[in-house]
């Protein structure tokens, strides 16, 4: 099978790694690359785990082909923190909202999208933006509350 | 899932030639054909990512839009034109899957999706006509809650599953395809095919022929348009019924109707019979009442979807009252 390389950006840094035809990008950032934020859930796109932001907007990396990131932006939760945790990082914690984790990252990063557009969502638009994230442990109300935390300014200001 | 090559066209022409090629298939955001690729149900060698060129959203000299087959279906509901003059298109593709699949599907690739029909991807235990022709059914019979009442055959009752061709259908809009004949244009209600003897056979799209565009015609003066999807809960779910509608009203009476059905056919169901019952006549509950009833005359529910028969109609006589509301 035919390697080719892929060079693009993670979290800010320059990447360039080999995939396989038709590798999916969750397991060429898992296994070519050694980010494992992003988790394998459905493999089909409907539990959202494997949510990363290409050019700052959710996808869902294993429905996505590795060539397809060829020059572009890819954002993981592994970027989120700094010489800190970021405050959604921290409301998630305050709020008990990860309980098993395995959706922990794909919800963050679809709540980081978010943000990033509508600084100032109210409680609809959260449930909207995370819908396509399942969540087996917590019944959601965690996370929507962690979220709106950091909307409305009641950590990380 | 089977080995494939992977590579990009860069126009249209080039794309078509590929699509005539055996083992090739064109892939937009892969949140349909990945899926299914990895299930089993398709098999293609060569993947051809069409993504890289019409993109843009552009306005006709008649007035209307042309949107590119390669727009995401975020990029289309977000589009301030399309926000204003086409509002039940922007909001019948919010109500569909969720963000991260909206971020990633393409225009031509959402009217190009399968059906969801849960025998039709499930190849290790489930017959199915559609996969492999003359297998049998396994839906007849077994969970039919999404399943089709109108059109359907003995041969298949799956669903087009689409919420934006279904607003589509209602505002009467063109699809554009590129062949080695050259370029066609096809209305959208024409496109996708009923299921007969040939539940395969699922679009009247040609070998070596891709779609370019979708050409909306421009906004009518004065119209109302909607759309209403009832589902099984509030986000991220197929429709079980879904109604799009355009109206135009002058004194008290239907000068223009349109009316399109999602959830309960094999392809998005323009209502013609109510509509052509409806257009120059009053524009009262009664009239639509007696519409629906004749549009629905042919319906054969079957036991784990009869309900869609009560709702489809009641949902499309609410969206009409409101439509016919505004306009007073």
């Amino acid at each position: 099978m035919a390697m080719k390389p892929v060079t693009f950006t993670l979290n800010g840094l320059a990447k360039a790694a080999f995939t396989e035809d038709g590798q999916n990008l969750l397991d060429f950032l898992r296994r070519g690359v050694g980010d494992m934020a992003p988790k394998y859930g459905c493999g089909q796109g409907g539990c959202g785990a494997c949510t990363v932001l290409l050019d700052g907007v959710p996808h869902l990396s294993c429905l996505t082909l590795a060539e397809t990131v060829e020059g572009r932006r890819v954002d993981t939760a592994s970027g989120l923190a700094g010489a800190t945790i970021s405050p959604l990082q921290e409301a998630f914690m305050d709020r008990f909202a990860a309980q098993c984790g395995y959706c922990t990252p794909g919800m963050l990063m679809a709540a980081t999208a978010l943000l990033a557009k509508n600084p100032r969502p109210n409680r609809d638009e959260v449930i909207e933006a995370i819908s396509g994230n399942i969540c087996r442990c917590t019944g959601y109300e965690p996370i929507i509350a962690a979220i709106l935390d950091v909307a409305e300014g009641r950590v990380g200001a | 899932m089977n080995p494939f090559t992977y590579r990009r066209a860069t126009t249209a022409p080039e794309a078509a030639a590929a699509a005539a090629l055996p083992g090739h298939r064109l892939l937009g955001g892969g949140t349909n054909l990945v899926d299914l690729m990895r299930k089993g149900v398709e098999h293609p060698e060569t993947l051809i990512d069409v993504t890289g060129f019409s993109q843009q959203i552009e306005l006709t000299p008649g007035g209307g839009l042309l949107i590119g087959g390669a727009v995401r279906n975020s990029a289309l509901a977000a589009h301030p034109q399309v926000r204003r003059d086409y509002p039940l298109l922007s909001r019948a593709v919010l109500t569909g899957a969720s963000a991260q699949i909206r971020n990633m599907a393409t225009v031509a690739g959402n009217v190009m999706q399968r059906t969801r029909c849960t025998y039709f991807a499930d190849p290790a235990a489930s017959r199915c006509n559609k996969r492999v022709p003359g297998s049998g059914c396994d839906a007849q019979g077994g969970f039919t809650r999404y399943h089709a009442i109108l059109g359907g055959s003995s041969a298949c009752i799956a669903t087009h599953p689409s919420d934006m061709c279904v607003a589509l259908a209602a505002l009467d809009a063109t699809l554009h395809l590129l062949g080695p004949d050259g370029p066609r244009a096809l209305p959208l209600s024409e496109f996708h095919r009923l299921p007969g003897d040939t539940p395969h056979l699922e679009t009247e799209l040609r070998p070596g022929e891709i779609i370019t565009g979708v050409e909306l015609p421009p906004p009518l003066p004065a119209m109302r348009s909607a759309y209403r999807k009832v589902r099984d809960r509030a986000s991220y779910a197929f429709a079980l019924v879904s109604v799009g509608a355009c109206i135009t009203v002058e004194n008290g009476h239907f000068a223009e109707i349109r009316l399109a059905f999602g959830g309960i056919a094999h392809r998005p169901w323009r209502a013609t019979r109510a509509e052509a019952a409806l257009r120059s006549g009053p524009a009262t509950p009664e009239a639509v009442e007696a519409a629906l009833k004749l549009e629905f005359a042919e319906a054969r529910p079957l036991d784990g979807n009869a309900f869609k028969l009560p709702l489809a109609r009641r949902s499309a006589a609410a969206l009409l009252a409101q439509l016919i509301g505004e306009t007073a």
